[in-house]
């Protein structure tokens, strides 16, 4: 009895001992997680990790965080894409290739999960974190306890994932769950449970972030930064987290009733007892279609800052861009149906949506086309991000092209469910996205670590992953013309698809050869920092606030607040420089007020992790404790009342000066 | 890294004989009327979208190039970032080109309406349609016979399929005769689809539905005449056994076998019965459709 109160469902074999795959995956986790414990022994680095990074509320760090976090979840998903790749260029006729249909199953739906979840939209979210204070000039944003909350319930919903691989299974039910696939009755396992608690921790998370970062934005702009006169990342920043604000609760909802349908025998969504299965397809893309501008948003406005920067050009059109992003978010929110045409509702609703998303497309052709009017009379360098953001003008032209074609209803009926959708979706993703993420990330690097990255590998990388995409998706457009379905774990020889199949793996390599170049330039330029340091702040000549202050900047970011009377303050200061008789002002020193650190978020992500694997495993006596210690600690972080301080001015003027020293030498 | 480069380009232009080599693409060879309007739609939407996106990408190209930093005869205007006309060229064109595609799409969306019978002088032929773990279900309720895994039916006459399933959501499609339309449990979809050409189609289940989803998959024919189309039925009445509601329960259960098999005849009401299961779980099993209206039970 007590064990069963203790251990629930769990018990020693759902390890699957026997199989090589999970179990080789699950041993390199352990090796890699007792490394890295070895190494902070080693370095007797403990108390740096708790006091600088764990319970750090500081934005930049918990950006970096979110960025290590994706980094390791991107790596995890890229093995599953890299396993369906092998796995379909494989089992052709009589090979049934080396997943079977229960494994490559959970393959795919994580792949999704991971990429999504944990991938795209923790960079979104570390990016954002980093730079959008910087670019507002603000000192942090407005709840930095609750910044550190969401990253650690992101984390826990990515632990979840993670334990996954080793003890159970996975959801073997594609990446959004639709019922009654993944109710009791067809999916009696664990896996459903491990997703719903995965993204339900993370989706609370995520909202949190989202409020926050709005809130940020709104509360906390530097004197004279009216909203027209605001970056445009931080536009496109503000657009996402009110879809984030909007559409996460849905998400929640509807995995909560799932969960209300699989744990206490509920009816929302089942086949039988007056459940509606097409009510949660409807719920879950309510949510699932803004999610992609979510993640699309944020990286149209590192494309502007970029195009901006290097061609050294005022961008083009700023108020038709505000406009425009403003318009793509609205119509985010009306356009779920396209992604069930094929689901039985009539001509006129069908047509309705589809007219909805092909209009889409023309805010968003106005944008490409005022970036290309900002490149035209400008003087490109053609740096990493420059070369990423050209490569994103082509490549998601071309994915917005194949999803106005999906959105005429005549045509989805043919190519819905084909892999035609797949490579819609990754043309979009990963032109639009992951370009604009890697782009952003190695524009902004000096401004975190005070260092650029090598070009000379980022190119190099950057030319494997654009040649990748390519040879690996180009060949699904075709695949799914050929009546190719997706998620299929075999096909016949008869069938055409094989020589397609493996050149789409190649080029899934070749993207791997990206990753690993990526890697190397990452240590590489570690390894180069002394002679690539960014000693100026402003290694790009860049146009706005963030590339005014020292790289890294210190703690409180700005040591004077910025006043703004123009869209690229820092530019307009700098013409001012080159001006003769320009005289700097003697800089005034005042009390800066900051946040306290605190471990509340990490430990309540902690208990949220506990929580969510106990109720996977329907473990009462773990759930009980774990979910009271949640709200103990949530509480008693409301009574705690000394979460701020002052630096005085004295200790800002003693770092300032030991700034600019560092810059002089 | 002019390579690098070199092989990009290269390979970009290796690889697109190979993809429109793609001719054995069921979706642009369609053998029936929908298909055929289907393909149709999908070339005009797509010369459509290429009038702007062709520019585009030649655009990006040439100023990419024209306006590199090395080039320092070209001319630089660092603050020129507004112009009225050409921002009203760029919302414009597109608008024009998106009101054409919208009012085609509305047009079409109507005509290709899954629940819209097709135009012919000839007689529908009903084929009921349940989607099993993993298998296909066809009943022919006219002709009193079912089968598994194989469907037939004549040239030039329009089935009606009505479609539901006895399993997790899945997608009915015969891609050369036209587009799809989801199997849902408890309810019941439908799609009119008319063959042009005498011929063996691929068919399948393409909405992902577990573990045996991969062998869901079926055979069309489509025979040259009603004669012909005749003939089978008699051979399958002649040639299996019947389809009871206890038969029945046995296919219900998982199972991967995707053989072809015929059924004598078939259980009065039987898809009313599987639609009513989900319904109303707990009413017994009714060999009349009128028995199983709502209203009969509390």
């Amino acid at each position: 009895m007590l064990e069963q109160l203790l251990f629930g469902k769990l018990t020693l074999d759902a390890i699957p001992y026997q199989n090589p795959i999970i179990m080789g995956a699950g041993g390199f986790m352990v090796l890699c997680a007792l490394a890295v414990i070895g190494a902070l022994f080693y370095f007797k680095r403990w108390t740096w990790l708790w006091k600088e990074w764990l319970t750090s509320v500081d934005h930049k760090k918990i950006g970096i965080m979110y960025i290590i976090l994706a980094t390791i979840m991107l790596l995890r998903g890229f093995s599953d894409a890299i396993m369906m790749r092998t796995q379909q260029a494989i089992a052709v006729g009589s090979n049934m290739g080396y997943l079977p249909p229960e494994h490559y199953d959970q393959v795919f739906t994580a792949h999704g999960v991971i990429m999504i979840f944990f991938m795209a939209t923790a960079l979104v979210f570390g990016l954002v974190n980093i730079i959008v204070p910087l670019q507002i000039g603000a000192r942090d944003v407005a709840y930095p306890y609750l910044n550190s909350l969401s990253f650690w319930l992101t984390v826990s919903g990515a632990a979840l994932v993670m334990v996954c691989l080793v003890v159970g299974d996975f959801a073997a039910t594609g990446w959004l769950a639709y019922p009654p696939l993944s109710e009791l009755a067809y999916s009696p396992g664990e896996g459903v449970d491990y997703y719903l608690w995965a993204l339900t921790l993370s989706g609370v998370g995520t909202l949190i972030g989202g409020i926050n970062i709005f809130v940020t934005i709104i509360k906390m702009r530097c004197p004279g930064m009216t909203l027209m006169k605001m970056p445009l990342f931080t536009w496109s920043v503000l657009c996402s987290m009110i879809l984030v604000i909007v559409s996460f609760p849905i998400l929640n909802i509807t995995l909560g009733m799932l969960f209300l349908d699989r744990f206490f025998g509920m009816h929302f969504f089942t086949a039988g007892f007056g459940g509606n299965a097409m009510m949660y397809v409807n719920l879950i893309w309510s949510w699932g279609h803004p999610e992609v501008y979510i993640l699309v948003l944020p990286a149209f406005g590192i494309y502007s800052e970029i195009v901006a920067t290097f061609c050294k050009k005022t961008l083009f059109g700023y108020t038709a861009m505000v406009w425009a992003t403003i318009a793509i978010a609205f119509l985010s929110f009306t356009v779920w149906l396209h992604h069930f045409f094929t689901m039985g509702a009539g001509a006129n609703v069908n047509s309705a949506f589809g007219i909805a998303t092909m209009i889409i497309s023309v805010p968003t052709g106005v944008k490409i086309f005022n970036w290309l009017a900002t490149m035209y009379q400008g003087r490109i360098t053609f740096t990493t991000p420059m070369m990423w953001t050209i490569a994103f003008l082509v490549t998601f032209s071309i994915g917005g092209m194949t999803g106005v074609l999906m959105s005429v209803p005549g045509v989805d009926f043919q190519v819905h469910n084909s892999v035609f959708l797949i490579a819609h979706f990754h043309n979009t993703i990963i032109g639009g996205v992951v370009f604009g993420l890697f782009a952003g990330y190695s524009y902004w690097f000096p401004k975190m670590f005070g260092f650029t990255l090598n070009e000379r590998i980022g190119k190099y990388a950057f030319w494997c992953w654009v040649s990748g995409f390519y040879i690996a998706f180009m060949p699904l457009y075709a695949l799914g013309l050929m009546g190719m379905t997706r998620r299929l774990n075999h096909y016949s020889e008869a069938s055409g698809f094989h020589p397609y199949l493996v050149v789409a793996m190649i080029g899934a390599f070749i993207i791997f050869c990206g990753i690993a170049l990526q890697i190397i330039q990452l240590i590489v330029s570690i390894k180069q920092r002394k002679q690539n340091r960014d000693l100026t702040g402003d290694p790009w000549d860049a146009r706005t606030l963030e590339w005014s202050i020292p790289s890294p900047p210190p703690f409180y970011n700005f040591a004077i607040d910025p006043v703004v009377d123009s869209r690229d303050p820092f530019w307009v200061e700098k013409q001012k420089q080159h001006e003769s008789g320009y005289v700097a002002e003697k800089p005034h020193y005042t009390d800066i007020h900051m946040p306290r650190n605190t471990s509340m978020g990490f430990i309540i992500g902690l208990l949220g992790f506990v929580f969510g694997f106990a109720m996977v495993w329907n473990m009462v006596i773990p759930a009980a404790v774990s979910g009271i210690a949640m709200l103990f600690f949530i509480l008693m972080r409301m009574c705690d009342f000394n979460t701020d301080y002052y630096v005085k001015a004295a200790e800002v003027e003693k770092i300032e000066a030991e700034l600019s020293t560092g810059v002089k030498q | 890294m002019v390579k690098l480069r070199n092989i990009f380009f290269s390979t970009v232009a290796l690889a697109l004989p190979l993809l429109l080599s793609g001719c054995n693409a069921v979706v642009l060879n369609p053998k029936g009327v929908v298909a055929v309007d289907e393909k149709h739609l999908l070339i005009t939407a797509l010369l459509l979208m290429l009038t702007i996106v062709l520019p585009v990408i030649i655009l990006t190209a040439v100023i990419s190039r024209r306006y590199r930093a090395s080039n320092k005869e070209a001319k630089y205007s660092p603050d020129w970032s507004h112009s009225y006309v050409l921002e009203a060229i760029w919302w414009g064109v597109p608008i024009i080109i998106i009101s054409i595609l919208a009012t085609i799409t509305w047009i079409s969306t109507h005509h290709l309406d899954p629940h819209r019978p097709l135009v012919s002088d000839k007689k529908p032929l009903v084929i009921q349609v349940v989607a099993l773990q993993w298998r296909w279900l066809f009943i022919y309720p006219e002709q009193n016979i079912a089968t598994m895994n194989y469907v037939e039916f004549p040239t030039n006459v329009p089935v009606t399929f009505l479609i539901t399933a006895d399993a997790p959501m899945n997608s009915f499609q015969i891609p050369q005769l036209g587009g799809q339309i989801y199997a849902m449990a408890g309810m019941q979809t439908q799609l009119h689809l008319m063959a042009n050409e005498p011929g063996i189609y691929e068919g399948r289940s393409v909405n992902f539905s577990g573990d045996g989803f991969t062998g869901m998959a079926f055979t069309a024919t489509a025979t040259p005449s009603e004669d012909e189309f005749n003939q089978w039925v008699t051979t399958v009445k002649s040639s299996g056994t019947p389809l009871t509601f206890d038969a029945y329960k046995q296919l219900a259960k998982p199972s991967e076998d995707v053989s072809v098999q015929n059924y004598s005849s078939a259980q009065n009401a039987l898809f009313d019965n599987i639609i009513m299961k989900f319904m109303m779980p707990n009413t017994p099993l009714q060999d009349s459709p009128a028995n199983l209206a709502p209203a009969s039970s509390n």
